[in-house]
């Protein structure tokens, strides 16, 4: 399953005033907005080692809005002149970000298991523990509920945890603390104890990991009043939603995907941090909005290139925030293209996409041309047999024939 | 025990094929499962088997591997110890399961007998005269706040009560051991830790009526409270979750290196579920300071204790976790007092978990929403009402020395009284939360789907007035 994609970015201006200040929810129609761009070249490492360098746009067809020509065209421009920044993978944005909080606050720690001298399940955590020591990079006992739970009780008493679950799935298991206790207690103690906890942790389906390795927690938590929910795609992001996230006073899920540790970028030399509240505009288009975000990124980029061989001109955002929506970015887009695909990977039935469906037929029902389309997984657990499992996801053949039908 | 040397001479030329750090960290650990019925019994002393990490199969190795390999006879394998992952054990050749528990149960300590009279064996200090008299009065203010506020509950003009009645005791000496810098997690039963800190009884009343002084700001049912400058962790509902939580607390304390503590109540229903065996597991391995004070009053809810669990109560749990464990009279207050102390000293001091089981009887019902009659015996009630009422119990200890008498008690009764129906009638005043409180506080910031839910909710509140509670603000 092919997973490389060229990426088109816009450019960014990466400044210290870009900074953003993750604790303002900066949401109102009436601020101006920032677009969450990038600058440089992007592209992915597949596993096999094998690079995809952006080295400039395939010839497009008729339908193009100039400003977008113009701004595509930066991003070769920028890649030509290499500017400083260091390439990384995912894994490690994380660990940069995590790392770069812990030695600006001394009261970051991490708990989680194995997160210690094994470095974590996914390495997120390597070098941490003999770097800050066995107490602030702590190895738990196998007992989620528990260690979500102490996390929240170092959290009302000044600490700033960072939870690992080893995956989202085992999370489950910590429901009741973060449901009953993380989300709650700010609000019921009247606002006499805050949790700012971030709750991290790779989830979503990856390959052949089994239907309870599978899981896509998003779902199950986004009723919970009281936490925020950030899912991360890029290493780009992956570090600045990092530390925005433990930077905020809320407490945070930061949705992480088992198959996009090992993405490669460049990124800013520079100290950066994404908002936490803000989606990101990975291709601006005019015919048709596609919301996604994680992994079905990549799917929606790659059918967008094919799409853009047929003549499309897709507007591609990746959603970031899963609660609250940035409804803001979202709803100038509808109105914009007037046609919504959305592209996730939770399943069919309660999903983040039924909810962003309800969320933009609510507000912007007057500015759609269409029924908003969401591609879902498959209601099912999610199988081990590789075959059965490309099923139960999007594919960008079917991102593909989607957005042809809705912009017959 | 006995080793096959076939599986032995496998594994070297293992190591010698394939070297690897964490085979050979496997060799170190020298296990290998090999049925004693199919080789001799002979055993291969570890000392002797330890390879070193750098014997990775070089060749010059040899004279070590053929000293690995030496044998020894041995007849009776009692004495020998091995070091499985986790620490030597010794073996036994007998089968012999453990005992479902000890055929003693675990001592229960007091200071007090029935009557309140110090047991002259007992070794405590005693205590000042202004401990003692502050000791009691406390008692005595927390069994008439839980009996008016209860009425009060009766009366419809509170939702929801709950008593700590007959566990006086353990809710006030317990706090008077502690600091003020100690951080309380309480379950919903230790209303009397908050009064000893200096919870007032207006505090106390106006979370009851969830009125917009409560700290709380009406959110949350009456009982549970919570003070961030007292050190008191909101109450939250669930049972045991407060456990973990309490871990985390210490942990942090244990980073600060502050002389203070964790403490957590809970009863002897919360100690079934989950969080309390993961809660105690995780404080042991973190060596955190933390006390684990259970309230074991005989029910939860309808469920008695031969229900709820088969051990010789919650102190015998605590050496399975590894922790240091005590079981104390819970109507005794000077026990009580006592073992919080040393308690404390040991957590603190060692940076290590307590637990302490508090026997005790739940005299009251569960809350205002039960009926224990329908479950337990009327006289069985009584009986811990009366005879074995740990403040009476207590009240002649301290008449005995000469600190108290009746005078004082119905002077204290009487003022008490007082307040409690003042703070009750003021608190009935107070106005209920304006409607902007149902938003904030959800998030650190209010966010704009929230902004939206309030505006909105604004407006239909305008346009129909009659529709809401009067008296009812934005």
């Amino acid at each position: 399953m092919a997973s490389i994609f060229q990426g088109v970015g816009a450019a960014t201006a990466i400044s210290s005033s870009a900074c953003f200040d993750s604790k303002k929810l900066i949401f109102s129609a009436a601020t101006p907005r920032f677009l969450t761009e990038k600058k440089g070249s992007f592209f992915m490492v597949r596993s096999d080692g094998r690079l995809n360098h952006n080295n400039g746009i395939s010839s497009r067809a008729e339908k193009i809005v100039t400003n977008a020509v113009a701004a595509k065209a930066d991003a070769p421009a920028a890649s030509a002149t290499s500017k400083s920044g260091h390439e990384l993978l995912l894994f490690e944005a994380l660990r940069e970000g995590l790392e770069e909080e812990m030695d600006r606050d001394p009261r970051v720690c991490v708990m989680g298991e194995d997160v210690g001298h094994y470095g974590g399940s996914y390495k997120v955590t390597k070098g941490l523990a003999p770097k800050f020591g066995d107490l602030r990079v702590l190895d738990t006992p196998i007992a989620e509920n528990s260690f979500t739970g102490m996390g929240i009780g170092a959290a009302m008493t000044g600490l700033r945890p960072v939870i690992e679950g080893m995956n989202m799935g085992f999370l489950l298991l910590a429901f009741n603390q973060i449901s009953n206790n993380c989300g709650m207690l700010h609000y019921t103690s009247g606002g006499q104890f805050t949790i700012p906890v971030v709750i991290r942790g790779p989830g979503g389906v990856g390959r052949q990991l089994g239907a309870e390795h599978s899981q896509r927690l998003e779902s199950y938590f986004q009723s919970i009043p009281g936490i925020q929910m950030v899912a991360c795609s890029t290493p780009y992001n992956a570090k600045g939603l990092m530390k925005a996230a433990i930077r905020s006073e809320n407490p945070v899920i930061l949705f992480e995907h088992v198959l996009l540790y090992n993405l490669k970028e460049k990124i800013p030399d520079e100290e950066y941090v994404c908002n936490l509240e803000e989606a990101e505009m990975v291709r601006p288009g005019e015919h048709i909005t596609i919301l996604t975000y994680s992994r079905m990124r990549y799917h929606v980029m790659q059918a967008a290139k094919t799409l853009v061989n047929k003549g499309y001109d897709p507007e591609v955002i990746d959603i970031r925030s899963l609660k609250p929506f940035d409804l803001h970015t979202i709803g100038n887009s509808v109105k914009k293209t007037h046609r919504v695909l959305i592209v996730e990977e939770c399943m069919r039935t309660g999903g983040i996409g039924a909810s962003l469906t309800a969320a933009i037929n609510e507000n912007f029902q007057d500015y759609l041309d269409a029924p908003i389309v969401c591609l879902s997984s498959q209601d099912v657990p999610t199988p081990y047999a590789g075959t059965l499992e490309e099923f139960t996801i999007v594919q960008p053949a079917q991102i593909v024939t989607a957005v042809e039908q809705l912009c017959r | 025990m006995a080793v096959c040397l076939k599986t032995s001479r496998t594994a070297l030329h293992y190591v010698r094929t394939r070297p690897g750090p964490a085979f050979t960290h496997l060799l170190n650990r020298t296990f290998f499962s090999c049925s004693s019925h199919h080789c001799n019994p002979r055993i291969i002393s570890t000392n002797e088997y330890r390879v070193h990490s750098s014997f990775l199969g070089l060749g010059s190795r040899a004279s070590q591997h053929s000293k690995a390999l030496k044998v020894e006879d041995h007849d009776h394998s009692e004495n020998e110890e091995w070091d499985f992952p986790g620490g030597k054990v010794p073996f036994t050749t007998k089968i012999k399961f453990t005992d479902d528990s000890s055929k003693d149960r675990i001592p229960c300590y007091r200071i007090l007998d029935n009557c309140g009279q110090q047991i002259r064996s007992s070794t405590s200090e005693m205590i000042s005269k202004e401990l003692a008299v502050k000791l009691y009065s406390s008692m005595v203010t927390l069994q008439m706040l839980d009996t008016i506020f209860n009425e009060a509950q009766r009366q419809g003009r509170i939702s929801f009560y709950l008593t700590s009645n007959g566990e006086e005791a353990i809710n006030i000496a317990s706090a008077a051991a502690l600091s003020n810098d100690d951080v309380i997690l309480p379950q919903y039963r230790e209303h009397g830790v908050l009064l000893w800190r200096g919870f007032s009884l207006q505090e106390f009343a106006n979370q009851l009526f969830g009125n917009r002084s409560d700290y709380g700001k009406g959110r949350q049912m009456p009982i549970h409270y919570g003070s961030n400058k007292l050190n008191y962790i909101t109450v939250s509902s669930p049972l045991a979750t407060q456990i973990p939580q309490a871990v985390g607390v210490a942990y942090s304390l244990k980073m600060e290196k502050r002389d203070a503590c964790a403490v957590t109540y809970f009863g002897d229903g919360s100690s079934s579920e989950g969080d309390f065996h993961a809660g105690l597991n995780l404080a042991a391995v973190l060596e955190a300071p933390v006390i684990f004070f259970c309230r074991n009053n005989g029910w939860a809810i309808s469920t008695p204790v031969t229900d709820q669990f088969r051990s010789d109560g919650i102190a015998a749990k605590g050496q399975a976790y590894g922790i240091p464990s005590i079981r104390v009279d819970g109507n005794d207050v000077l026990a009580v007092y006592d073992a919080v102390r040393e308690a404390r000293e040991m957590a603190i001091k060692e940076q290590r978990p307590v637990l302490i089981e508090a026997l005790t009887y739940r005299v009251g019902h569960h809350s205002t929403s039960d009926d224990s009659t329908k479950y337990r015996a009327i006289e069985e009630i009584e009986q811990w009402k009366t005879a074995r009422n740990p403040i009476s119990r207590y009240r002649n200890w301290v008449e005995s020395n000469g600190w108290w008498n009746e005078e004082q008690e119905s002077e204290l009764r009487g003022s008490i009284r007082k307040q409690l129906m003042n703070a009750i009638q003021v608190a009935e005043q107070i106005e209920k939360p304006l409607l902007a409180d149902l938003f904030t506080d959800v998030y650190h910031e209010m966010p704009s789907n929230l902004q939206e839910q309030e505006r909105s909710l604004t407006e239909t509140m305008k346009k129909h007035p009659q529709d809401f509670p009067s008296g009812f603000a934005v």
